[in-house]
Formats: structure tokens, C-alpha cells, sequence
């Protein structure tokens, strides 16, 4: 599924160049449940970024899927983000004074895909929110707002599942039903990393990365 | 992505600040209902111009006092025609079938204790056919009424309304400076022209107004009506042969006179129509302008307070253009309603004129049309550089931005 190698990205904060990533080789199989965690400023952003295909690696190659999609251009990367790869994050990232709905079917408009409302509507009823269709984002709950974004990460029908700290803004019970969700995705078949700090989480996942100052310190499980 | 799904997106995204929308659409909607108040009064005014005109009927020649100079006509610059000029053309030139001669001056009309000032118009029986005017009650002037300068007027139906409401002016007497005159008819409504009501005018023998009323000794015009089918430049031609040798003018001498047709008068109107759209045009890109900065502000604010939103579509697989359009087409919407709103507003302020001053008024399809493809064009051309912004935006950068 995700195949990288010797990953480079160097940020410039004020004068001091930082490596967020300092040459990280990882291979993710198909149908994994995994989770990368380390502490804050690790990398392990800046690596989900990357393979969310969000941000281009300095040096070192990444293949999706079979493709190496090092040196696309930023439409095509558009494009396998919207077709390969359903994000979720902390902050859920909804667009505000837009229906539930309306948020999930998003990516498929951008896909120009036919019969976007229904299938918009079938993801919600996948994530158990099929009450809440009309609901804009400040009449949910954060639990209900994850399950939005999970929606519609999922919407596209992607094989791959990123997310970025998706209990973060949840309580534990709700982070517990979150996680769960994930797990039946991944039970799916779907290929679904997890980026977080909370052993918990980690604890959850059946494979754990851990990174140190930009490098991959531990791939066991 | 869908054309109605983004004009909705665009709309929802404005109506969550209304005011803001209103504030920055408020410079195209006050250019805009500016300019199409302006054409449509234009157009109103222009329209009843060439309604008259042809009221005219097409063999009327028009003789003025004055030079051609270089800067157009200086007409009623110099006094030099005569009563002898009108009779020596109906009685000389071929191919004429009758003149009015006209003078004309302002006065304070009586009638009771109502008065009201209205322009006194003198002229022969002739005046009225050659000017389209028809007597709706009473009768028109005699032939020696004009001989013997009698006291007789004919009111159009503006000043009847004045000075007696609803009562029967025929038969009635009024002072006209002063001096008392009989009303012997009233004319039929040919509506306003402009700058000048028709309708608010009183008529009297030639004789009568130049002796008794303004003391003059020279006319303001010569109205001169061909024959069916004659030859108008030929006609004229002959008349100013005429006027050339009665007032003595030296072989290459320029002429104290002018003569008009219809032809050379529907020219002056268009162009002085085509000054005024020039004039407008100007004011109406201008305002644009302006209006258009205004917009392309908010689109930059609205960007910026948006650069969340667009990370978000950019990280679920929206390109480039996907962004740009979308700024576009919330730029376009803004200026196209505002274009919408001006033309509304615009029209309605050309009714509201035209109601309190009598001008007439006439609703310009051109213009709008013209206006809203404009302001559509407002919104590509000031909205381009933000949207531009919006979608060069790295989507890491513009999620993290709080």
C-alpha cells in the first residue's frame, strides 16, 4: 500500500533550518491498522502530511498504491487525495453553515461523480448519523462532528484512512466510539493510519511506528 | 463542480455577512442606478425629439437668424429676418407651399387671480399644420387676424389646465402682460419634449406678439413648408439665394442665416446623443472603478478570514482551479447583483424623475443588458487577483492558519 524511502523535509523556522524528516523509510501493507506515534515536534506531523499527499518530500521517494507519487503536480496530487485518501483531523474540519451532508458529499463533487447526495447520505448512515443529515456542524456534537468527517473521508471509497490525532478533541468514551469506527473500516479492508500521542490510542492499533527528531525509531508491533 | 452548487455556495458565503456584502456591492449599485437613470431620461427625451419630428411632416424647412461658424450654429446671434424675407420666400421660391413666420418670448399669463408664466409663441394660421398641432376646442387663427393684430389666443392644454382647471377656456378672456386677450381654442396634448413643454404655450398672431407684446422688429425663425415631392436641398438651394440677394450679401460673403431640414436636425440630435453617452460612459467606468476596488478588497478580506476553509477543500482533493473558480464566481455574483440592484434602482429613479418633472422616461434594454455584463465583467477582472490568491494557497499552510 505505502512503500517510502529515505524521506527528506526540511522546514525553515525564523534563521534555524529544522528536519522534520530525516530520512524515513517505512513500508504500510494493505489493510493495516496502524499508528505513528512520538512526541510533539518528532516529525510525525510533517510524515502524515506526506503521505497524505498534502506536502512533497524534499528527497526520498514515496509510492501509493504502486505509483510513486514523489513529483506529481499539485492538481495531480489534488486528484489522489481525493480519490486514494480520506482524512480526518483533530479539529474536524467541517465547513461551517454547510449541512452534514452537504460536507460529506464535498469530495465527491470534486470528483464529478454522479449520484453524489445518495451516496453522501449512504456514508452517514455507515458512520450512524443518518438523523442527523440536515444538521449543520454547530448543532452537533464533537463526537457527531468526527462522524461527519469520518463520512466523509470514507465517501470517495479511498483505501486510505489518515488521521491526525482523531481523539484529541473528544472524550475518552467518544474517542472509544471513534476508534471503533476506524476499526471497522480497517475490518473493511480498508489501510487506516492513525498519527497520536495517546498510548491508549497507540495501544489500540495493531502495529506501532515510533518516531524521534525526524527519524523511525521502532517499527514493532 | 456544479454551476448551481457553487452560485449556492457563493450566495450562502455572502449572506453570512450581509452587511459587508451590501457595503461592498454599494459603489456598483450607485454607479450603475446612476447611469441607467441617465439613459433612460435620454432615452425618453430622444425619443420624444424624433416623435415630434416626424409630427413635423418631412417637407419643413427651418430658416434662422445667424452664422455657421466653426462652433455649430449661433443662432438668434443676429437679428436680420424680416416679415418681407417670410412673404418674398412664399411668394418667390418655387416649390413652396406656405411659411409661418415665428417669434417668441416669455411672458406672465393672467386669468383671474391665477397666473402663470408660459412662452408666447406668435406665428400665422399656417404655424399649426406645419407644426403638427391640431386645435381640440375651438378654432385656429383667421387670416386677418393676424392683419389687423387682433387680440386672440390659442393655449395649449398644460396652461388651460393652470389657469382654469376644469372650467372651458373658450371664449374666456386673459391677460397676457397685461393686456387682454380673448382664448379662441385650446390644443390637443403632444406631450413634453424635454427642455421644452409644448403643451405649456400660448399662441398669437405674429402681428400681435412682435407690435403689441415684445416690441420686436426681426423673427426668430421662418418656417417654410415645400410641396409634396419637391426637392428640399434644391428648395433650399433657392431660398437662400433669395435671403442672400434681400440682405445684400457680397458673392463669397458667408450667410446671416441658416436653414435646417429634418434631416440635418435628426443629425444634431444624434450626436448630441452620442455626446451624452460618451459623457455617461465615462461616469459609468468610473464608477465601475471605484466599485470594483471596493470588491476586490472584500474578496481579498474574505480569503484571508476563509484560508481554513480552502486548506479544508484543498486537503479533500480541490484543485486550483476548483479554488479560483469558486472566488470568481462569489466575485462575479457580488457585482452582478449589484448590477441587478443598480439597474432596479436606476429604472425606478428614472420614474420617480420623470414623474416629478414631466420628462419622459423609456426603459433601455441595451443599457441593461449592457450594465449587468458589465458589472459582470467588474467581478471577473477585481475578483481575479484574490481568487488567484485563494487557490496559489498551500493547503499544510492554509490548514494550520487560525
Amino acid at each position: 500500500m505505502i512503500r517510502t524511502e529515505e524521506l527528506v523535509k526540511t522546514y525553515r523556522l525564523g534563521g534555524d533550518e529544522v528536519r522534520a524528516l530525516d530520512g524515513v523509510s517505512l513500508e504500510i501493507a494493505d489493510g493495516e491498522l496502524l499508528a505513528v506515534t512520538g512526541p510533539s515536534g518528532s516529525g510525525k506531523s510533517t510524515l502524515m502530511n506526506v503521505l497524505g499527499c498534502l506536502d512533497r518530500p524534499d528527497a526520498g521517494r514515496y509510492w501509493l498504491g504502486g505509483e510513486d507519487v514523489s513529483d506529481l503536480s499539485d492538481d495531480d496530487l489534488a486528484r489522489v487525495r481525493n480519490r486514494r485518501i480520506g482524512f480526518v483531523f483533530q479539529s474536524f474540519n467541517l465547513l461551517a453553515r454547510t449541512s452534514a451532508l452537504e460536507n460529506v458529499e464535498l469530495p465527491l463533487l470534486y470528483a464529478r461523480a454522479e449520484d453524489s447526495r445518495e451516496r453522501a447520505a449512504e456514508a452517514l448512515r455507515t458512520v450512524g448519523l443518518a438523523e442527523r443529515m440536515k444538521h449543520e456542524p454547530s448543532q452537533l456534537s464533537g463526537g457527531q462532528c468526527q462522524r461527519v468527517a469520518v463520512a466523509r473521508a470514507i465517501v470517495t471509497d479511498p483505501a486510505l484512512i489518515l488521521a491526525d490525532e482523531p481523539t484529541g478533541n473528544l472524550d475518552s468514551r467518544t474517542g472509544q466510539e471513534i476508534l471503533a469506527l476506524f476499526a471497522d473500516l480497517n475490518a473493511q479492508g480498508r489501510t487506516v493510519v492513525v498519527v497520536t500521542h495517546d498510548p491508549s490510542v497507540a495501544a489500540f492499533c495493531r502495529r506501532r511506528v515510533h518516531m524521534t527528531d525526524g527519524r523511525v525509531d521502532s517499527t514493532g508491533s | 463542480m456544479l454551476l448551481s452548487t457553487l452560485i449556492k455556495t457563493a450566495l450562502r458565503s455572502l449572506g453570512a455577512h450581509k452587511l459587508r456584502t451590501l457595503l461592498a456591492m454599494l459603489g456598483i449599485i450607485i454607479g450603475v442606478a446612476a447611469v441607467i437613470a441617465m439613459m433612460e431620461l435620454g432615452a425618453g427625451a430622444r425619443r420624444q425629439i424624433l416623435d415630434n419630428f416626424s409630427s413635423m411632416g418631412t417637407n419643413l424647412l427651418i430658416v434662422q437668424p445667424g452664422q455657421r461658424g466653426m462652433r455649430g450654429v449661433m443662432s438668434g446671434s443676429q437679428q436680420n429676418l424680416t416679415l418681407e424675407d417670410a412673404l418674398a420666400v412664399v411668394r418667390e421660391v418655387k416649390g413652396v407651399s406656405m411659411v409661418a413666420p415665428v417669434v417668441g418670448g416669455s411672458a406672465q399669463v393672467k386669468y383671474g387671480n391665477r397666473n402663470s408664466r408660459v412662452t408666447v409663441t406668435g406665428s400665422s394660421v399656417t404655424y399649426l399644420p406645419m407644426r403638427g398641432f391640431e386645435v381640440e376646442k375651438g378654432r385656429a387663427f383667421l387670416e386677418q387676424e393676424a392683419d389687423r393684430q387682433a387680440r386672440v389666443a390659442i393655449i395649449g392644454p398644460v396652461t388651460a389646465e393652470n389657469l382654469f382647471g376644469t372650467d372651458d377656456p373658450v371664449g374666456q378672456a386673459i391677460k397676457v402682460k397685461g393686456i387682454n386677450f380673448q382664448v379662441i381654442g385650446v390644443l390637443r396634448a403632444k406631450g413634453s419634449q424635454g427642455w421644452f413643454n409644448p403643451d405649456d404655450q400660448i399662441l398669437v398672431p405674429y402681428s400681435t406678439a412682435m407690435k403689441q407684446l415684445f416690441g420686436l422688429a426681426y423673427l426668430r425663425e421662418i418656417d417654410v413648408n415645400a410641396v409634396e415631392g419637391a426637392d428640399l436641398s434644391g428648395v433650399s438651394a433657392d431660398i437662400s439665394a433669395l435671403l442672400r440677394r434681400r440682405h445684400r450679401l457680397q458673392p463669397g460673403a458667408e450667410e446671416d442665416f441658416h436653414i435646417f431640414n429634418q434631416a440635418e436636425l435628426l443629425a444634431n440630435v444624434s450626436s448630441a446623443t452620442r455626446t451624452f453617452t460618451i459623457l455617461l460612459g465615462g461616469i459609468a467606468g468610473i464608477s465601475l472603478l471605484v466599485g470594483g476596488i471596493g470588491i476586490m478588497n472584500i474578496m481579498l478580506v474574505t480569503v484571508t478570514e476563509r484560508t481554513r476553509e480552502i486548506g479544508i477543500r484543498k486537503a479533500i482533493g480541490a484543485r486550483r482551479r476548483d479554488i479560483l473558480g469558486q472566488f470568481l464566481l462569489e466575485s462575479v455574483v457580488l457585482t452582478s447583483l449589484g448590477g441587478a440592484v443598480g439597474c432596479l434602482g436606476g429604472t425606478g429613479l428614472a420614474a420617480l424623475i420623470g414623474k416629478a418633472t414631466d420628462f419622459a422616461t423609456q426603459t433601455d434594454v441595451v443599457s441593461i443588458v449592457l450594465a449587468l455584463a458589465f458589472s459582470g465583467g467588474v467581478g471577473i477582472f477585481f475578483g481575479f487577483y484574490p481568487a488567484f490568491r485563494a487557490a496559489q494557497l498551500h493547503p499544510i499552510e492554509a490548514l494550520r492558519y487560525e
